[in-house]
């Protein structure tokens, strides 16, 4: 029987891919660990190397072909001594699903153990599913779907009366008589929006005012972009965010880094942010409480800091992650981060590196901004927004000076973070980063 | 009588009746059903079932007619009444005793005599003017059904003016015949003894022939019959009926008031059906009629605790299939039994037998309009449909009404062969509330008359592929 090479999952929420690359042809001759093919996620492309020997016999799937079921068989090898007359023989069909990259060698089989935070339900359902809040499917009749579009009703605060709690056009009807389960994007400031903003529906622009905007290039939305658009959108709506800000001088910060860097046979050039990872790792080993994941049963409080660094990259952006950061010293943290952003934007960035943080920094300092808010990277439950440095005027001792001055904002999920614990965290980051000898003990 | 309590007791052993029994048994009710004549009442011994076997027989004897038209021949093509009779009497009993049975099998307790409330939760029984059994339930069914309408001036007589009873079982072939009405009953005997030889003419007080259809079928379907030989006259009623030694004179007056005579063999009178709320003693209990049917809620229940009424005696549309499912709604909700929703009316089906059949659910066109819904009709004839030209049954049509707005199916209306076998596909669509999207993207199996239904729905949207 022909070896079957699977479609690999890249990551445990994995579940279909876009095969970009064949790296063999049929008739090759391959070894196990040669690179087959590149598999392209919405996040990264991966390499599929081969753990079997054999011939190349036949390629089931298309170079290029999107939306490859995880699992599915994507090409067939010969064993030793088998002619291509095995490959009639062989069942195309998926294997138990359960044994998944049995034949293809996937990153994932090389990860380490994902940290806790995967067990959080990591990603919202999918936009076409019905969703009510707690990721559940809705069972409503097609009706039911229509009419609740047509009246920008939310399927999932309506209660259903059919079989098994299906809803059908008398719920819908019910709504609608007693003005309950309107779609919250349309609920949101609803009184003071004309009425028509109601009939407009949550996601998108209707045609009728597309008509009215001038000339414009429609460029289609890649993976990348869909998967920014679907988790912000679930953050932003389901987690109440709150901030906490402060103004960290950082003239210390940035004489010690001078130091640093200025060594004799330097072979590294830490920037502040490398500063502010790790004090954000230690900041958090010190107010654990800022360190932790809402699930619908209970607070995830993690005992190591993996930070999550936001990438701008060409097309959106992506969280690599530096990985227990408060143990690793500026140096190795300043090294990762080089070859993390690196990798990031040429998108080949591996599941492992991306996924599973349990804090994000997003730093937009070098573009000179003051400060701003981000919106939490779910499951995390908090962000840090880090402005530009810079010189401002401020009062010491009683009288005006100059120093230079970094404002962060903290933006935290309430429900597993509250006030006082996000501003002892943040506090406790000022201290440091104001006095970053405590870095180095 | 061993026992005389019961948990449930239901009076009436017809389709509502039994079945109500049979799904009361099942939720664990001791059950008990009175019946005065058999098993099955008048829908499986009187009415649709050997109707079906009657007209089965005018379908083959039609066909033998036109074996020419398939390639075969059969000379000197003929009937014998009696042999006819027996075969629908034959399938009426074998029916009946199968429901005898599943009492049996169902535990339910079938008490033969006529029953007559004795104030609420008591029920005298009486067989030939006997005292049978006083039979005490704290939930009393009425599923007594209904029974043929007289009007005044054409009362039949069992002789010379038949009602369905004398109907379904000729003793003799008439040479000519009138029926009065033309619902479901009045145009199936119609059909039926037009096929097999008879000059029958068909008188309708309304618009048109079948009332509660939708105006379009009913002028397809009268159009076809017309074509078969039978006589229809619209908009007209028959006033009196001179009675003669083995014929009949009937006067009939259209709406201008002019006046024609047609002299018959006989006279079918089949101008609907009333509720039997005579006899069973109401009187002794607080329930309520009205136009002689028992006032009763969404569940059946009646202004009497623990008494309730469901099929034909709670009032129209007075179908085996409503009554049925009445009362195993009526019997849920008693057992209080989650989700239990009233019945929805609108989305009951309705079939006729006559040749071409005609058969329908939910909203007629006009209805749709009248109720305020801005429409989209489909229509599909059999005349674009593979199927029926094999068969060679090419006239007919589907047609479907549509919610403009929302694609709600509100209903669908047929007219030609099998079509009361299709039906039920747009019924299931109705109640799993499917908007035109899903029947564009069901898949309907080729080649079979239900393309057809298909097709409808594309036409609705300006879609239809083959016409």
């Amino acid at each position: 029987m022909p070896i079957k090479v699977l479609m690999p999952a890249l990551s445990p929420t994995m579940t279909e891919g876009k095969l970009a690359k064949w790296l063999i042809k049929e008739g090759d001759t391959v070894e196990s660990g040669d690179v087959m093919a590149e598999i392209e996620t919405d996040k990264a492309t991966m390499e599929v190397e081969a753990v079997d020997e054999g011939i190349v016999g036949k390629i089931l799937v298309a170079e290029g072909s999107e939306e490859v079921a995880v699992n599915a068989v994507i090409a067939l090898l010969l064993a030793d001594g088998e002619d291509a007359s095995a490959l009639e023989d062989a069942d195309a069909s998926a294997p138990d699903t359960a044994k998944p990259a049995e034949a293809a060698k996937s990153p994932e089989t090389k990860t380490e153990k994902a940290p806790k935070a995967e067990a959080a339900p990591a990603s919202p359902p999918p936009a076409a599913a019905p969703a009510q809040t707690d990721g559940e499917r809705i069972f409503a009749s097609p009706l039911a779907k229509r009419l609740a579009s047509m009246e920008g009703l939310d399927l999932g605060q309506i209660a259903g009366s059919g079989p098994h709690g299906r809803v059908v056009k008398r719920d819908i009807e019910k709504a609608l008589s007693e003005g309950t389960g309107k779609a919250a994007a349309s609920g949101t400031g609803a009184t003071a929006a004309p009425a028509t903003a109601a009939a407009v529906p949550p996601a998108g622009i209707d045609a009728a005012m597309l008509e009215l905007l001038p000339e414009y290039e429609s460029v289609p939305n890649t993976g990348m972009r869909k998967t920014i658009a679907r988790r912000l959108t679930a953050s932003a709506r389901d987690i109440p965010h709150f901030n906490v800000s402060a103004d960290i001088c950082i003239d210390s910060l940035m004489s010690l880094r001078k130091q640093l860097n200025g060594r004799d046979g330097a072979d590294y050039k830490i920037s502040v942010n490398d500063f502010v990872i790790k004090a954000v790792a230690l900041s958090l080993k010190r107010q654990p409480d800022c360190n932790a994941a809402y699930t619908d049963d209970a607070i995830l409080k993690f005992k190591r800091a993996d930070i999550s660094m936001a990438v701008a990259v060409e097309g959106g952006l992506i969280t690599p992650i530096i990985k227990d950061a408060g143990t690793k010293g500026l140096a190795t943290i300043s090294a990762e981060a080089k070859e993390l952003a690196a990798k990031a934007r040429d998108g080949k960035l591996q599941p492992q590196e991306y996924q599973g943080g349990t804090f994000s920094i997003s730093n937009l300092g070098m573009f000179g901004v003051s400060s701003f808010n981000s919106i939490i990277n779910a499951p995390q439950g908090a962000i840090l927004s880090v402005g530009a440095g810079e010189q401002r005027a401020v009062v010491k001792d009683g009288a005006l000076a100059i120093a230079t001055m970094m404002t962060v904002t903290l933006a935290v999920d309430h429900r597993c973070i509250d006030g006082a614990a996000a501003a002892a965290f943040v506090q406790e980051l000022k201290g440091i980063l104001e006095d970053p000898l405590q870095l180095m003990l | 009588m061993a026992d005389t309590s019961y948990d449930v007791l239901i009076i009436g052993g017809g389709p509502g009746g039994y079945v109500t029994a049979i799904r009361a048994a099942q939720l664990g009710f001791k059950t008990c059903v009175v019946e005065k004549a058999k098993m099955g009442g008048i829908c499986l011994n009187w009415g649709c079932i050997p109707t079906k076997a009657l007209l089965r027989t005018a379908e083959v004897y039609h066909n033998m007619q036109h074996a020419k038209d398939y390639g075969l021949s059969a000379e000197k093509v003929s009937f014998d009444m009696k042999a006819v009779v027996e075969r629908s009497r034959g399938v009426s009993s074998r029916l009946s005793g199968g429901v005898d049975h599943l009492m049996k099998k169902n535990k339910v307790t079938v008490v033969d005599g006529t029953a007559k409330l004795n104030g609420p939760g008591k029920v005298d029984v009486t067989k030939d003017g006997k005292a049978v059994a006083t039979l005490t339930a704290p939930h009393i069914i009425i599923a007594t059904g209904a029974r043929p309408r007289a009007l005044p001036g054409i009362e039949p007589d069992k002789k010379l003016v038949w009602t369905y009873f004398e109907a379904m079982v000729p003793d003799m072939t008439p040479k000519s015949m009138l029926v009065i009405g033309s619902g479901a009953i009045g145009i199936e005997f119609a059909s039926f003894y037009q096929t097999m030889g008879v000059d029958v003419t068909v008188v309708e007080v309304m618009k048109q022939i079948m009332p509660v259809e939708d105006e379009e079928i009913s002028k397809f379907a009268r159009k076809q019959l017309e074509k078969r030989g039978l006589k229809i006259i619209t908009e007209a009623k028959v006033t009196k009926l001179d009675k003669g030694k083995d014929s009949v004179t009937c006067t009939i007056e259209d709406t201008k008031g002019k006046t024609q005579q047609l002299t018959v063999d006989r006279v079918i009178s089949a101008v609907g059906v009333q509720g039997n709320i005579e006899d069973i003693g109401l009187e002794t209990t607080k329930v309520k009629t009205d136009r002689g049917c028992i006032v009763a809620d969404e569940f059946s229940r009646t202004a009497e605790k623990g008494i309730y009424a469901i099929g034909d005696v709670a009032g129209p549309p007075m179908l085996a299939h409503k009554a049925e499912h009445e009362g195993v709604i009526c019997i849920e909700k008693i057992k209080g039994l989650d989700g239990v929703h009233p019945m929805d009316k609108g989305k009951i089906p309705g079939c006729t037998y006559c040749q071409p059949q005609v058969a329908s659910v939910g909203l007629t066109e006009a209805k749709a309009k009248e109720q305020g819904h801005d429409v989209r009709v489909g229509r599909f004839p059999f005349i674009g449909n593979g199927k029926a030209i094999a068969l060679g049954e090419d006239q007919g049509m589907v047609k479907t009404v549509f919610d403009k707005k929302t694609g709600q199916l509100l209903g669908a209306h047929m007219v030609g062969a099998e079509v009361t076998e299709l039906i039920q596909g747009f019924v299931i669509a109705m109640n799993l509330e499917t908007t035109e999207e899903e029947l564009m993207h069901t898949v309907f199996p080729h080649p079979t008359l239900s393309e057809m239904m298909h097709e409808s729905v594309l036409d609705a949207y300006g879609r239809v592929i083959h016409m």
